[in-house]
């Protein structure tokens, strides 16, 4: 009662946007490398405190913005991970600042813009506004396209214009699909911004064109599905992870990703609405498990640590847009909890391989070994987190991934072959080069860890825990979610 | 009669020759085998692009859309070919635009994409006006040609007038919808002006690894990773 009183006086939505917008413009000032990093972990934790917060406020759909139980799932996930990624990234910098890699203006530019990306990737999540969404994909593209050409290498500055250009396009080709369905909607809800609300447009989709909206969701899912990193249009990504530090490594898979797949989801929304319309399902089936094959037998040939979960993470988004693309109240279950199974496990895998990379001075995966050996809490965490992403018991991902084998055998049986197989291949590949890192003799180069292992061993728990006990609360919260996308 | 000398038909017949236009000076892009002149028929492009935003705002009454043609014409047909031409020839590079696919495959793969918008537009929108059907098939027309030359351009000089061009199919598309809000078409300058500061930085850094801007060269580096 009393929280929902206060809940109503005061509205979290605006503030989780001003809290990193501010944040960006005092880091961008601040010159002190420990001020700075402290003002970075400050203003995530209390932006994520701000997204709990919305949690008990009532859902609002405005004219500009719009929280429904949809994106609080995004959001909330969101914050906390680019909290405890901050967390890490402070360890990892100083590191980094140490060691003569970045200087200390590098490192201003770094928190400015990390705070920059976290505004954009809320805004994009709670605007209510199509164009505005798009907008906001946009600058978090900008942004982390300039934070992966941070350290100016050749390979660093090639990722980022390979990352640009391919970013670009399907940026571009989303705009061509907005267009689109504002096109679709014009004639139905009138002229002017009301054609691009999200909340006015899912009331009227029932009378839209669907031929037109069928081309739009095309373009769409080919825009944004570039960036969710889905094949064939995933070449930027692998390159993006490897070269730019490593905390926006974590960022890029943990969230961005997500991010440009909710807005593949508020389109899918649209057209469900619609009776008429092509069944998006199949494309994004057909897309999923394209990324989830592709990247199963990419994973054997990888020489190089970051570049492993990259295509890691390329694997995992197909796996998510099949769930989605399968529907159903289970798939769609199964794809929730693997989204946010994901982007805990594969950012907490980040924050190990960061750090890895920091002691062995190389991302060589043939120059990491005996790491269990030679840094007992770093080598176990990664044996923990990788096992954990392969799927593995009794971790949450082994959970969500059973759920969507259960489905798909259930709904589209000569599916699932392809399906387990993707699942295996990678499976495979993962524990065949993590036999390699963890286990054996120690290579030489063993540095002290200054790392702090509470991200990490923060993540793991999380994703332990929720293979064994799931509280009621969030399944009847995701359940009620996937009972939504249809 | 004189009174009347605006028709509807009128109306769809100059916007029809714009849009025309774009997609024609988006052929005469790809043919082109020269930076300068490349950036010069760019520039062309983006009078063309201002003076069929500038059509539509007379046409359907909305005085914004006089600002995009303002950006247009400003930003894209004098500021920024202004700015690479002295980039290119700071840089030494105008002689330099090496194609993957020699001009003619590229010339037929353009037809062919051409082609292609106009079957699906004109197939998927049956009920929409027939200035906004065609329109949007134009503008489809110059986003996939932009693409084409993005693909089939080692420069990179060269991929960024490709992605540009691109954008200004989507500019034509986004002022063809009627009553589309402005912050779209002001976010799509603005994106165009983010675009370019980050490419400046990006080719004086590319320019001081790798001594070009050859793409390629980027290959060269990779070597053996996958």
């Amino acid at each position: 009662m009393i929280a929902s009183l206060a809940a109503l006086a005061f509205n979290p939505a605006p503030v989780i946007l001003t809290i990193p917008a501010v944040a960006a413009v005092l880091l961008a000032l601040v010159p002190s490398y420990r001020v700075s990093a402290a003002l970075n972990v400050s203003a995530c934790a209390l932006t994520f405190l701000t997204a709990l917060a919305l949690l008990v406020a009532p859902r609002i759909a405005g004219p500009f913005l719009i929280v429904d139980d949809l994106n609080i799932v995004f959001v909330v996930l969101n914050t906390f991970v680019a909290f405890t990624t901050s967390v890490f990234s402070a360890s990892y910098i100083g590191h980094e600042l140490e060691t003569g890699r970045l200087t200390p203006l590098h490192l201003r530019f770094y928190h400015a813009m990390y705070q920059v990306l976290l505004a954009a990737m809320n805004l994009a999540l709670v605007s209510n506004n199509l164009g505005v969404m798009w907008v906001a994909i946009e600058v978090a593209t900008l942004t982390t396209v300039l934070m992966v050409g941070l350290y100016r290498t050749e390979a660093a500055i090639e990722a980022a214009w390979k990352y640009f250009m391919l970013g670009s396009v399907g940026i571009a080709l989303a705009l061509f699909g907005t267009i689109l369905v504002y096109m679709v909607a014009q004639p139905v809800v009138g002229e002017g911004p009301d054609g691009m609300i999200w909340s006015v447009l899912m009331k009227r989709a029932r009378d839209f064109d669907p031929a037109l909206l069928n081309v739009a969701f095309v373009f769409l899912l080919l825009g944004y599905g570039t960036k969710v990193g889905l094949a064939p249009l995933h070449a930027w990504l692998p390159d993006a992870h490897s070269e730019g530090p490593t905390p926006i490594s974590a960022v890029l898979s943990g969230l961005l990703l997500n991010v440009a797949l909710y807005a593949v989801l508020r389109f899918k929304l649209l057209l469900a609405a619609h009776p008429g319309t092509l069944a998006p399902g199949p494309l994004m089936m057909a897309m999923g498990l394209a990324s989830l094959l592709l990247a199963g037998f990419m994973l054997y040939r990888r020489r190089d640590i970051k570049r492993l979960f990259a295509y890691s993470s390329i694997e995992h988004m197909g796996l998510i847009a099949f769930a989605f693309g399968l529907g159903g109240p289970v798939a769609n279950f199964a794809g929730l909890l693997h989204m946010t199974m994901h982007s805990l496990t594969k950012s907490a895998i980040f924050f190990a391989v960061g750090h890895v990379c920091q002691v062995k001075g190389t991302q060589k995966l043939s120059d990491i070994r005996g790491l269990t050996t030679s840094h007992p809490a770093l080598g176990w965490g990664l044996v923990v987190a990788v096992a954990a992403i392969a799927g593995l018991p009794p971790a949450g991902v082994f959970m969500s991934e059973f759920l969507l084998v259960t489905s798909t055998f259930a709904h589209r049986p000569w599916l699932a072959l392809p399906l387990v197989a993707g699942l295996l291949l990678a499976f495979g590949a993962l524990m065949l080069k993590l036999s390699g890192i963890a286990f054996g003799a120690p290579s030489p180069g063993s540095d002290k860890v200054k790392a702090s292992h509470l991200p990490m061993t923060v993540h793991l728990a999380l994703v332990l825990v929720a293979g064994l006990y799931l509280p009621p609360p969030l399944v009847a919260w995701f359940r009620h979610v996937a009972g939504l996308l249809g | 009669m004189i009174e009347h000398a605006i028709t509807p038909n009128l109306v769809f017949d100059v916007s029809h020759m714009f849009a025309g236009g774009l997609v024609l000076i988006s052929f005469l892009m790809l043919y082109q085998d020269r930076l300068y002149a490349l950036l010069n028929v760019f520039a062309l492009q983006a009078v063309a692009l201002a003076l069929a935003v500038a059509w539509q705002a007379y046409a359907q009454d909305a005085p914004h859309l006089y600002v995009t043609a303002g950006i247009a014409l400003v930003f894209k047909a004098l500021v920024i070919p202004v700015a690479l031409h002295r980039m290119v020839a700071r840089l030494g590079i105008h002689r330099q635009v090496e194609t993957v696919v020699s001009i003619g495959p590229t010339m037929l793969a353009g037809i062919a994409l051409v082609a292609l918008s106009l079957v699906v537009m004109l197939k998927a929108t049956p009920a929409a006006d027939a200035l906004a059907r065609e329109d949007l098939a134009f503008a489809l027309s110059v986003v996939l040609l932009g693409l084409l030359m993005m693909v089939t351009r080692r420069n990179a000089v060269s991929q960024v007038v490709g992605f540009m061009s691109l954008e200004n199919g989507l500019i034509l598309a986004a002022t063809g919808a009627k009553g589309m809000p402005l912050v779209v078409e002001i976010s799509v300058a603005f994106s165009v002006l983010i675009a370019f500061i980050v490419i400046g930085i990006f080719l004086f850094r590319i320019r001081e690894r790798f001594d070009t801007v050859d793409v390629d060269a980027f290959d060269r580096f990779r070597g053996g990773r996958a």
